[in-house]
């Protein structure tokens, strides 16, 4: 039988040899710089703390993205109980005789100015991302993951250990305020 | 049987990811057969889509990475607490 490969650690390294991938890893799950930065840095820190846990069985970057993805899910468990901040918006009556029915002032309204010339405008990128960042935090991080980074619905889930009902929920509650957004910035502009 | 304004919008963003069952989507099309608002809010669904398609473009064009400084700092920090 073959001896199983022992891996080591090398902290001395671990910045030029990981940093690069750690924080790419980081950048496509939470898109803002400095805290995928702080998320990569609090990865090496508990790195350094937990070296004497590391039993050589799995590569020193394959133990350092496990330590990087509880950070992340950490830092979505954080996002998600955050109350009151950026509360979205309700699109539909959620009960009463009403209940499931749109409230009036977020019907859709006809667009007057969606031409496929307006759609290849550079400046709709600005405004589709400031709608974006406009939603609550923890919607922001599974639209984007689920939209912009095309990850899979069963990896999201896993990743930030959510049911599937429950990432179709918040992909639903996303995309509403999103068009009321860009309706009211950029399609009827 | 007709299904509410909310289900049916939260089926019709599903659909953008393809992800729909065959159920659902009959559902969803005997809904929008009877709803102007939702037929309207489909439609605008697609075009938010495509702008999303272009945005995803936009974003992967603009790769970013930790600057030498930034990476400099880390090794400073990560030095400093592996002496203590």
């Amino acid at each position: 039988m073959n001896q199983e490969k022992i891996h080591t650690l090398n902290p001395d390294k671990w910045v030029s040899q990981h940093a690069d991938y750690l924080f790419n890893y980081t950048i496509t799950r939470i898109n803002d710089h400095d805290l995928a930065k702080d998320l990569v840095q609090d990865t090496f820190l508990a790195a350094l703390k937990a070296m004497n846990n590391f039993q050589g069985k799995a590569s020193e970057r394959t133990w350092l993205i496990a330590i990087l993805k509880r950070k992340i899910i950490d830092y979505y468990r954080k996002i998600n109980s955050a109350k009151g901040k950026a509360e979205v918006k309700m699109n539909f009556y959620s009960d009463g005789e009403r209940e499931g029915e749109w409230i009036e002032e977020r019907v859709p309204t006809t667009w007057n100015n969606e031409t496929d010339k307006n759609l290849e405008n550079e400046e709709l990128n600005i405004v589709l991302e400031k709608c974006i960042n406009n939603l609550p935090e923890k919607y922001a991080m599974v639209f984007r993951m689920k939209t912009i980074q095309d990850f899979e619905t069963d990896e999201i889930c896993k990743e930030l250990e959510i049911t599937a009902s429950n990432l179709w929920v918040i992909i639903h509650r996303a995309r509403t305020q999103l068009r009321k957004c860009m309706e009211d910035n950029w399609f009827k502009n | 049987m007709n299904i509410s304004c909310d289900k049916a919008t939260a089926i019709c963003d599903k659909s953008q990811y393809g992800e729909v069952t065959f159920r659902d989507r009959l559902k969803l099309s005997l809904h929008l057969f009877l709803c102007k608002k939702c037929g309207l809010y489909s439609k605008q669904n697609g075009v938010i889509s495509k702008c999303l398609k272009k945005h995803k473009e936009f974003k992967k064009s603009m790769k970013c990475c930790l600057s030498e400084d930034e990476k400099t700092a880390m090794e400073v920090t990560l030095k400093d607490k592996n002496l203590n």
